[in-house]
């Protein structure tokens, strides 16, 4: 059975033109960038290649960017070390529907003696900018808000919103781990002081990311035990990933203009086909401002688990925000956020594509989808015939 | 991903007996929308009152599918009180085990079917009885519930109640009054609680002491105020006066003074120093802060 995946916000493959690159640093070119022997310093310049690789699709400096160990340390990273970078200011604002990187690094800074401020979102998931306006103060530390939501898609205003945080001198940070690759970004014409990103979201390995940081911007290192990454992060270069990441950086620059042609093609004709053939669904988030590859729907009164096990019985790759899925006993905290009843929440799926998708997959999915929801409305005890 | 044995997988992918039962004898009602799962019971006795059929509707995610299905394929052919006899776990070993988060799923069929049973005989309810006293409110279990799979199933943690009843599952406000039911019924059993749990000193620095003080206001005394909606804050530590400031709900609450004795300053007693004692800040009390639902 072949396998159709549409869950790349999860993580995606490698494109094959990265692992060419990287497959010669593991058994050949194993050397530390560090050591004072040639075999080990000619890696210096594969690190500043790819530096200069990733610097070139934010449009930022390569002397910007620290790589880092993926998405998650990013946000630790800088969440952490903008607080320790100002020790008199004690109030963090964030959002309700932050990925568990940030939210749950900010709820437990608040054991911390922190205020956190949470910002809501309306039912499509977006933001109101004057509640924001009026939180900032003069004890604002840091805000820290995401370009783009894994699980709708939805993207945020944050260029606008680092201006604001600019405009009242506190420290703007985004995790951006969604929509690098996916829409096109210039830092060097923006206010954002720090941004995260994620090699496995772009085509790259896994365990690599990076944290931008804007020339001038104050933060103290998170990792400490060595000079590398001008002692900003400390542990020696995953050079592997540094390099396999540079270069899926690289092609994401060459394929952005694909990524919101035909992914975006392809992601509508799944959506419009879905919402046409299925009674009962809805479309969660701001159908205006979202990721061109993320579509997230909700059928009523069925659950998600349910749905992609059967799925799943096709090859087909989706994932869910129901309780089931999620781990907890409770569905997704972002849909709660936007006010989707329960009743949506559980039975919510959401398909990420890719340029590696192709319009055959969609139709057959199309073709699959449909019966699938109609079997399992048939079980619930909440559709009456 | 689950890790589902192929006997579950079998009744979701093939559920059997699905549908309603006209006119049945007995109707079982259990779970919510809200909940993620529920489930619909209905079953038909034949002459000898024995269940000659049984079908269900299931809201829910595959094991409750199979857990559904399976359930009416055990019982059709018993009496009602063998019926009656059946446990959670029966069902459970009957697919070949569940994952243990999804243990809940057969507590809900083993509801469902004694809702069914109490319903043919006589209490006109379908609706499955809530008995006892609510522990969990997130998802409305009581402590007859929680007893009684702590009882089958040999439980002896929070978590383990969690995934077999989903009390605990939701705020965890209601955890520690867990532990002590768990306490209550294991005794000796329950293994030594692993948690880390500020240890008392005699001599502290003022650091060390300001400290102690953070932690066991994080560890012990703020999730317990989080259940209701509220929050508290560390002022200031002036020798052995410790300065508070309640937030949220706690801000408004009437029994805040109560709290502040019996909760708080009994915690940081017990935890930090007898010496100490606790004061409000109501100067910090008026100003606006965030704190979630």
């Amino acid at each position: 059975m072949t396998t159709i995946y549409f869950d790349n916000n999860a993580t995606t493959k490698v494109a094959e033109e990265v692992l060419e690159e990287i497959r010669p640093l593991f058994c050949d070119l194993y050397g530390n960038p560090s050591s004072m022997h040639t075999f080990g310093g000619q890696m210096g310049r594969r690190i500043r290649q790819a530096r200069e690789q990733v610097a070139a699709l934010l449009g930022c400096d390569p002397s910007e960017i620290i790589f880092t160990s993926g998405g998650t340390e990013s946000d630790n990273a800088a969440i952490k070390g903008t607080l320790a970078a100002a020790p008199n200011k004690r109030t963090i604002i964030t959002t309700r529907v932050e990925h568990p990187a940030v939210l749950t690094v900010c709820r437990d800074l608040e054991n911390h003696g922190y205020n956190v401020v949470e910002l809501g979102v309306d039912r499509q998931g977006r933001l109101d900018l004057t509640e924001l306006e009026d939180r900032l103060d003069d004890d604002t530390a840091l805000v820290t808000i995401m370009y783009a939501n894994n699980e709708t898609g939805v993207i945020l205003p944050v260029e606008r919103i680092a201006d604001l945080v600019a405009s009242k001198g506190a420290v703007f940070h985004t995790d951006a781990v969604q929509a690098v690759g996916k829409i096109p970004l210039n830092l060097s014409k923006s206010s954002i002081d720090l941004l995260s990103l994620s090699g496995h979201k772009l085509h790259g390995p896994k365990g690599i990311g990076v944290l931008y940081v804007r020339k001038g911007t104050r933060l103290s290192p998170y990792m400490l035990g060595g000079h590398q990454e001008a002692g900003r992060r400390a542990g020696t270069e995953n050079v592997p990933g540094i390099v396999g990441l540079g270069k899926a950086c690289e092609l994401a620059a060459d394929n952005l203009e694909e990524e919101n042609s035909r992914v975006k093609f392809l992601r509508d004709k799944l959506e419009a086909a879905i919402l046409e053939k299925c009674p009962d669904c809805r479309l969660n988030g701001d159908p205006d401002h979202r990721l061109p590859n993320t579509c997230n729907i909700s059928f009523e009164y069925i659950e998600g688990e349910a749905i992609l096990l059967m799925l799943d019985k096709y090859g087909i790759c989706a994932s869910s925000g129901s309780a089931c899925t999620s781990g907890s006993l409770e569905p997704s905290h972002v849909l709660r956020a936007m006010g989707v009843p329960f009743t949506a929440a559980h039975g919510s799926i959401r398909f990420s594509l890719s340029r590696y998708n192709t319009e055959e997959e969609v139709d057959y999915t199309i073709k699959k989808l449909p019966p699938i929801i109609s079997r399992l409305r048939e079980l619930s005890p909440f559709v009456v015939k | 991903m689950w890790e589902y044995t192929d006997k579950v997988r079998d009744h979701f992918f093939n559920p059997r007996n699905v549908g309603e039962i006209e006119d049945p004898d007995g109707v079982g009602e259990v779970g919510s929308l809200a909940c993620g799962d529920a489930l619909k019971l209905t079953f038909k006795l034949d002459e000898n009152g024995r269940i000659k059929d049984a079908q269900f509707k299931t809201f829910g995610c595959a094991s409750a599918i199979a857990t559904s299905s399976v359930l009416t394929e055990m019982i059709k052919g018993l009496s009602l009180d063998e019926a009656a006899k059946v446990t959670n776990k029966d069902i459970a070993d009957y697919l070949g085990g569940l994952p243990e988060q999804k243990m809940h799923c057969s507590v809900m069929g083993r509801e469902a079917l004694e809702a069914a049973i109490a319903n043919y005989r006589g209490a006109d309810k379908k609706k499955h009885e809530l008995e006892g006293n609510i522990v969990c409110t997130c998802f409305g279990v009581t402590d007859r519930e929680i007893e009684r799979v702590i009882r089958e199933n040999d439980l002896t943690s929070v978590e383990e109640v969690t995934n077999y009843c989903k009390a605990g599952g939701g705020c965890g406000g209601c955890q520690g009054e867990i532990e002590k039911i768990i306490q209550k019924i294991q005794g000796d059993k329950v293994k030594e609680a692993a948690v880390s749990t500020p240890r008392r000193s005699g001599k502290l620095t003022n650091i060390q002491k300001i400290q102690l003080i953070q932690q066991t206001i994080n560890e012990q005394i703020r999730p317990a105020l989080r259940a209701h909606g509220g929050n508290i804050e560390l002022i200031d530590v002036e020798a052995d006066k410790v300065v508070v400031a309640f937030r949220g709900m706690c801000a408004q609450c009437r029994m805040a003074e109560l709290t502040m004795k019996e909760v708080v300053e009994a915690k940081l007693r017990e935890f930090v120093s007898q010496e100490l004692f606790v004061e409000e800040d109501k100067d910090s009390a008026d100003q606006q802060h965030n704190h979630r639902e």
